[in-house]
């Protein structure tokens, strides 16, 4: 049986890991390397590393730092941050990568989808859509440039847009619920996984597995991502990586599935 | 030797990491001279069908690495679209394969039992070995690998399957002809799934 995926989301600013609330105050967590190996012994399902600084500050991406993450994963690693073009996206492969995550460039030039998967496979390409509640409505809009711009377009619209130009994976990232730990937005994740048939990742909300078990019973086999549940230990936010093992997580699938 | 294949596809650096923390010599190959001394190949792969089999003709190293295997019977496993291009033909291309399993690659969108389901094929996902099978020594029971695929393989004969995985339907994820060995999945990004099946093809 295909399994769903419970994924660490890690966040890179100044060369360093944080955790971000709301996408704003980032607190430093560790060293990305070192996060990486714990995650190795853990052996976690698969890894998702975002630089939040690259597309901001229009940055060239840090290539040395994403090979030597890419040297140090023995788990699948999807990179994100800063990519605008389908040559960054093929030299990011070819360090070893097995995902690029596009989020910024991909909302503003969706055509640039359609070309990075011509380039690299569709299965390679992963889109990221930073979400927001709208108010006194059901719908949803995608942010940019690290929640600072409101594109004011539905992501259902543009998710079924980015599966249409070749996307081989979406994670939808809730910018309301980042670092809240108060549990997945499962409407939404419903919602976005009637909309597309590519696989799917949900970011923002986990504060215990509970939820992760509450998102796989509400949408069956999916991505679950997180950040702070797996940096974060205790009520008072001590710094701990941390990650189910292979057997709590197969207890956990077998519950969300009975 | 442990000679991997780096033709531009795939990620040679894993592999070489991985073998090292084992304790087997292995290398990388970039040109058909680098492939001398070679006692097991490893041909990796990610991407397109057509891409792969342009990228490794431009390599220089095809005519030497089709000497190596199917003259001299070196092992040599191929990887995720490096399995796929050890096929006769692809759904996804149009130029020919190496032919060394020589059965077909197909779409899994146009199965009729798999094509209603999130494409691609993404994940940790059960395999079931073939008894037997070598490469899966002690993997017999409860074993996972990470897959990242839209097509899948098809062995018309049926002793070249050496596992299945069920995706709508059971599909060969690995296969076995004399001394090739192709796998769907990553090893080298399957934890120690992947690592005791490297450990297996290193011991053939």
């Amino acid at each position: 049986m295909l399994r769903p995926r419970i994924t660490p989301c890690l966040l890179v600013h100044k060369g360093g890991l944080v955790k971000t609330i709301g996408f704003k105050t980032p607190k430093y967590v560790g060293d990305p390397i070192n996060a990486v190996k714990i995650f190795n012994e853990k052996e976690a399902d698969e890894l998702i590393v975002l630089d939040i600084d690259a597309t901001v500050n229009n940055a060239e991406l840090d290539y040395r730092m994403i090979a030597n993450l890419a040297a140090e994963c023995r788990m699948p690693l999807c990179y994100g941050g800063g990519i605008k073009t389908p040559a960054q996206a093929k030299r990011i492969i070819s360090l070893g990568v097995e995902k690029v995550a596009i989020s910024s460039a991909a909302v503003e030039h969706p055509e640039l989808i359609t070309q990075i998967a011509d380039e690299i496979g569709r299965q390679s390409v992963v889109i990221v859509l930073d979400v927001k509640k709208r108010l006194f409505s059901k719908d949803y809009d995608v942010f940019t440039k690290n929640a600072c711009t409101n594109t004011k377009r539905s992501v259902f619209d543009l998710a079924a847009e980015a599966e249409k130009l070749g996307a081989g994976e979406l994670v939808i990232n809730s910018i309301d619920l980042d670092g809240a730990m108060t549990g997945y937005d499962l409407a939404l994740a419903e919602k976005i996984r009637q909309a597309v048939n590519i696989p799917i990742s949900i970011l923002g909300g986990a504060g215990s597995l509970d939820d992760i078990e509450a998102l796989i019973r509400t949408c069956g086999i999916i991505g679950a991502a997180a950040g702070s549940l797996f940096v974060f230990k205790g009520v008072y936010k001590a710094v701990l990586i941390n990650y189910p093992s292979l057997a709590q997580r197969d207890e956990l699938i077998r519950r969300a599935f009975y | 030797m442990i000679h991997v294949i780096d033709y531009g596809l795939g990620n040679v650096q894993a592999f070489l990491t991985l073998y090292k923390r084992l304790g087997f010599e292995a290398t990388r190959a970039k040109t058909a001279t680098d492939l001398t001394g070679a006692t097991k190949i490893i041909l990796p792969g990610v991407g397109a069908f057509d891409h792969a089999i342009e990228l490794l003709n431009q390599s220089g190293m095809r005519p030497t690495l089709e000497a190596l295997v199917v003259q001299d019977k070196v092992p040599v496993l191929g990887i995720c679209v490096g399995m796929q291009i050890l096929a006769s033909a692809s759904d996804e291309g149009h130029l020919p394969g190496l032919g060394w399993v020589p059965d077909k690659v197909y779409a899994f969108r146009a199965n009729e039992q798999s094509a209603s389901l999130p494409l691609p094929h993404m994940g940790w996902n059960d395999v079931q070995p073939k008894p037997g099978s070598l490469l899966f020594a002690g993997l017999e029971s409860d074993a996972r690998f990470y897959f990242l695929h839209s097509y899948y393989f098809e062995c018309d004969e049926p002793s070249h399957v050496a596992a299945v995985a069920a995706y709508g339907f059971d599909f060969s994820c690995a296969v076995t002809a004399g001394n090739v060995y192709g796998v769907q999945f990553h090893p080298e990004k399957s934890h120690h799934f992947g690592t005791k099946l490297l450990k297996n093809f290193a011991e053939l």
